[in-house]
């Protein structure tokens, strides 16, 4: 396959960027999306330029490290699965396909595609943890859990922080994420203890990133590669409201803890 | 009072406003569409001029009333804050379009809405000032036969420059004399680029509130696998089809209605 490729090339977080264009030559269909980067990249360097720089560290799709704005979509055209996975027959010879980095206030460049995403990590650490008492180790399986339950919270926690949702998002939101992050412990017992504290800091954390506000317009569900489904926003929504207006325990001061 | 304040100036807090001024402003609409019904009664607008006489007199309604407007501005308020502050969230546009799938009202509900604010500020203008602050609404007299049921109408002019109404019984007859609002509407729909106004709005309306009214549930985190089909058929067929069509229909009527003359 023969493609045309333009990419966003930017030297640095304090420099301004712009499209360039690349041919991307003899690629074969069954590459994945990162490994045609590889090859440009090889014949750029062969050509003495500046390879282009993405993320990446997995490439089977768990690790949420790649990202890339492609034609218009977070990890490309496929649904439910991350641009490490996708691949070179999902476009067709010819093509022009245009990549850009997540673009949001709150994920900075740090050159070309590639993207700080250390916002998610401040909003982890804000309150996306659960206390466990130290002494012997206790027996497996000694709380009962429903198996719905567990399955949802399950479902919540299979989120890998990749971004695509705040990529996808009219508004750049980052509220999928931090929904599922609020979700994946707070409908678990072991979760119960910082249940209101921890939806409140993650999402004056969240505030504090500078991200945008959900209009429930559904693009981060359909674009997330973990298939994270909206009814974490809202379960999140009812939690922080609870928690604002009916629940009288004091707000845990977290300004000390994490960073 | 701080908390409060913190809560409503978070994210989420400025959503909850969002949703809760929408819900009530959904509501209204019911009865204002339900109101407005007496146009349809061909009774040469007694019913209507009567509603609307009961509408602007009766205390209670007058604070819903202010209720309403100030919701309508706390809506386009919020609206407008959570727009600038999610514009400042992605300060580099894409180059390429977005092709994720969204529904194109959830996109478009600032343009909408701000339709939508247009057209409160045109349409009070024409019927709510005029009515409440003008005395370019004429009058009206119905005496009614109490025995008979039977209702003549005449124009009515009133000495008094600050009558508002008045309701009398003579004899057997019932003598209720009122703004005629009727008559306003009547002539304003009868011009074709004033129904057209109305038609987009409406249409609009419907846009607004097929994503709006479902909008507003999940933000409140009243999401649930048994009741969130139940809202949004609602929000669909009676909040996006029923109401906006029931609104729409009356302009065009009286347009028709005014040509067949
Ligand atoms: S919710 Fe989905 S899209 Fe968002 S960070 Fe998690 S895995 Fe990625
Ligand atoms: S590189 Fe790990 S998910 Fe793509």
């Amino acid at each position: 396959m023969n493609l045309t490729l333009k990419v966003w090339r930017q030297k640095d977080a304090n420099s301004s960027g712009k499209m360039v264009s690349y041919k991307a030559e003899n690629i074969s269909p069954d590459m994945s999306f990162l490994e045609m980067l590889d090859v440009v990249n090889e014949s750029l360097i062969h050509k003495g330029d500046e390879p282009i720089h993405f993320d990446h560290d997995c490439r089977e799709g768990i690790c949420g490290m790649c990202s890339l704005y492609i034609n218009g979509r977070p990890h490309g055209p496929k649904r439910a699965i991350t641009t490490c996975q996708l691949h070179m027959r999902s476009f067709h010879d010819g093509e022009t396909i245009t990549i850009e980095p997540w673009r949001a206030a709150a994920f900075p460049v740090i050159k070309d595609l590639a993207v700080d995403r250390s916002a998610f990590d401040r909003i982890q650490q804000a309150g996306g943890y659960v206390s466990v008492n130290t002494g012997g180790v206790p027996d497996a399986n000694i709380i009962p859990i429903p198996k719905v339950i567990a399955d949802e919270a399950f479902n919540s926690a299979t989120c890998i922080g990749c971004g695509a949702c705040v990529a996808a998002c009219k508004n750049a939101s980052a509220m999928l994420f931090v929904s599922a992050k609020v979700s994946q412990l707070g409908m678990l017992p072991q979760g119960q203890p910082e249940r209101w504290s921890r939806v409140q800091s993650m999402v004056a954390q969240m505030d504090e990133e500078g991200f945008g506000n959900c209009t429930n317009t559904g693009a981060c569900e359909a674009e997330c590669p973990k298939e994270i489904t909206l009814t974490n926003i809202s379960r999140m929504n009812n939690d922080f409201f609870s928690a604002k207006l009916f629940r009288e325990e004091k707000v845990h001061d977290h300004s000390g803890g994490g960073e | 009072m701080s908390e409060i304040k913190q809560t409503f100036n978070s994210s989420l807090g400025k959503k909850l406003i969002m949703a809760l001024t929408g819900l009530f402003l959904c509501t209204f609409i019911i009865v204002h569409l339900g109101g407005n019904l007496f146009l349809f009664k061909d009774d040469q607008g007694y019913g209507f001029n009567v509603y609307a006489n009961f509408l602007t007199h009766f205390p209670p309604i007058e604070v819903i009333a202010y209720l309403l407007y100030l919701a309508i501005i706390v809506h386009a308020f919020y609206a407008l804050i959570l727009t600038l502050s999610n514009k400042k969230s992605r300060p580099v546009a894409y180059a390429s379009q977005s092709k994720s799938p969204a529904s194109w009202s959830s996109k478009n509900m600032g343009l909408l809405g701000s339709i939508l604010l247009l057209f409160i500020v045109i349409h009070m203008g024409d019927f709510w000032y005029k009515y409440k602050f003008t005395d370019t609404v004429g009058f009206k007299e119905y005496r009614t036969n109490v025995l008979t049921n039977q209702r003549t109408v005449a124009d009515f002019k009133p000495v008094d420059p600050t009558f508002e109404h008045s309701v009398t019984t003579v004899n057997d007859e019932e003598i209720v004399r009122v703004k005629d609002l009727h008559a306003k509407v009547a002539t304003t729909f009868s011009c074709w680029w004033y129904v057209l106004i109305y038609v987009i709005a409406m249409v609009s309306l419907s846009f607004h509130l097929v994503h709006g009214f479902q909008s507003a549930f999940q933000t409140l985190g009243w999401t649930h696998r048994k009741y969130t089909p139940v809202v949004k058929f609602i929000g669909t067929w009676f909040f996006a089809v029923i109401i906006p069509l029931g609104f729409a229909l009356m302009p065009v009527v009286y347009f028709f209605q005014s040509i067949s003359k």
